[in-house]
């Protein structure tokens, strides 16, 4: 991978990104029992695949989705993230 | 001797014994399976067959014996950590260390070096003093020196670092080595083999099968590419390949994978004693007996399944060796590689039972896990034989995060991740 599609500025070297982690859900804090917040804050999905994660492209402090795949490293598609995107999808599913 | 050797070559029976036996076809059944014949495997095995009297024992290996990220990483061997478990806990591995050559009957080429971890700023050597202390309180050598020290003890080096990076001082840990990593892996392996363990090669776990799923559960076998094998007793020590032997058993845990990259050079004579690490800077470095430095620095900055090499790496870290040691700009760089490290949360391994019974983990060995091969050997083939976790690994278990009860390690990882 030595180069990342930046949904505003286009194709940019990726030494201009920075990796933020995989895209998680954070469960209500109030709600949520102590072993389930422990699961959401430590635990990872750490088996390799195509993930959708957070990037930032730290020129322009752009914060985007991209989907990876951590065994070849190759993107499949970056976009902006839309709040509530995952729950109209499953809706129309 | 050529003709000694043509007959040798065309002989059938090799007169000189191999370093292993090899076995044509897997057993039914062991009394334990160990998955990942890496340095902590073999150690695992080794100890469970001297110490413990177990030796129905089946290491599997899906490359070859070493070849992970034993045979990747730097070498170094320290036990100057943060933490009064992690400070008990390697110290009890270098002890084990200065004996392995006898142990092994094999030169481990184990070489006291002297382990300089340098301060560029006020507040790095406020953690150095605090690294000292703990050292000290559990009979370590450590201590905090002035630049003045440093600058007697590696004359070479420049202190100033160009001018932007000075060193303020540094955290000096006298029993810091280095060994031949192969060896290592070689020489608990040859052990392990002569009291009855098998090692098979090129042998890769495709399922691990339980009764009763996820937690609670219990062993029962292992399907590999080989056929199947009926065991009450895994364990996995699989570095990189940790997550998705967890997923095989269904359980959850926070380790994510980076790739961590390293590099040697050309072999130089000898003119670097001592291990020298700088946090800041992101380097480590010592001088192998072959005369090649051999250079490390922080993981890679995101996750990947992949043992390639980078040149954004090796310029990085040919950079900052250069403000440390300006001298070496005609060098050149004779090889580049890397490891899939599994990283943990708060920079301490993940050791002991797991909620799946008979599913023993020796893993979060992040960047940090060849220092502790002979420690884990012990420790896992102890919590495997008695299957209750050894006293020194109680701080490193496997549910400490669920009662957020971290080992908070990172102050002593070698360099700032």
């Amino acid at each position: 991978m030595k180069l990342m599609t930046c949904p505003i500025n286009g194709p940019r070297l990726i030494s201009e990104f920075a990796y933020g982690g995989e895209m998680r859900e954070m469960p209500d804090p109030v709600a949520v029992s102590d072993a389930a917040w422990a699961d959401y804050v430590f635990n990872r999905n750490g088996v390799p695949g195509v993930k959708k994660e957070w990037w930032c492209h730290t020129p322009s402090g752009v914060w985007f989705i991209a989907e990876r795949d951590t065994t070849t490293d190759t993107i499949q598609r970056t976009y902006l993230y839309q709040p509530g995107a995952r729950v109209r999808a499953e809706r129309a599913a | 001797m050529p003709l000694r050797l043509i007959k040798f070559a065309l002989s059938r029976k090799h007169p000189e014994p191999r370093m292993f036996t090899r076995h044509e076809r897997l057993k039914p059944s062991y009394d334990v399976v160990i998955i990942g014949a890496g340095g902590h495997g073999c150690a695992a095995a080794y100890y469970l067959a001297r110490d413990h009297g177990i030796s129905d024992v089946a290491i599997l290996e899906q490359g070859y014996l070493g070849g992970g990220n034993t045979g990747r990483n730097t070498t170094i061997i320290r036990s100057n950590y943060l933490t009064p478990e992690g400070v008990q806990f390697y110290d009890e591995s270098v002890r084990l260390w200065q004996d392995l050559s006898q142990d092994f009957d094999l030169n481990v080429f184990y070489s006291t070096r002297g382990h300089f971890t340098l301060a560029h700023t006020d507040a790095a050597m406020r953690t150095m003093r605090w690294r000292a202390e703990v050292n000290r309180h559990f009979g370590v050598a450590s201590e905090a020196i002035d630049s003045q020290a440093v600058r007697e003890a590696i004359p070479m080096m420049d202190i100033t670092c160009g001018g932007h990076a000075p060193v303020v001082g540094a955290l000096y840990h006298a029993p810091g080595a280095i060994a031949r990593h192969d060896a290592v892996a070689w020489g608990y392996a040859r052990g392990a083999d002569r009291r009855g363990v098998e090692i098979h090669q090129n042998t890769q776990v495709l399922a691990i099968e339980l009764e009763d799923h996820g937690c609670g559960g219990r062993v029962a076998g292992v399907l590999t590419n080989r056929g199947r094998i009926a065991t009450r007793k895994v364990l996995c020590a699989v570095a990189g390949y940790t997550p998705r032997l967890l997923a095989m058993v269904g359980l959850r845990s926070p380790i994510y994978v980076h790739p961590l990259q390293a590099m040697v050079s050309e072999p130089l004579k000898p003119w670097l004693d001592p291990i020298i690490v700088s946090g800041s800077l992101h380097v480590y470095v010592s001088q192998s007996a072959r005369g090649e430095l051999v250079m490390g620095a922080s993981l890679d900055p995101y996750e990947l399944h992949s043992t390639r090499s980078t040149l954004d790496f090796a310029e990085a870290l040919a950079a900052h060796m250069l403000e440390l040691f300006p001298f070496l700009s005609d060098v050149k760089i004779n090889r580049q590689w890397a490891g899939m490290a599994d990283m943990t949360p708060d920079f301490a391994p993940i050791m002991g039972l797991t909620p799946v019974h008979g599913f023993y983990l020796d893993s979060g060995w992040g960047t940090w896990g060849f220092k502790a091969t002979p420690v884990c050997g012990k420790t896992m083939s102890h919590t495997v034989a008695k299957d209750a976790a050894h006293p020194l690994i109680g701080a490193f278990a496997f549910d400490r995060f669920a009662r957020y009860a971290l080992t908070g390690e990172k102050g002593a990882a070698s360099v700032g991740h």
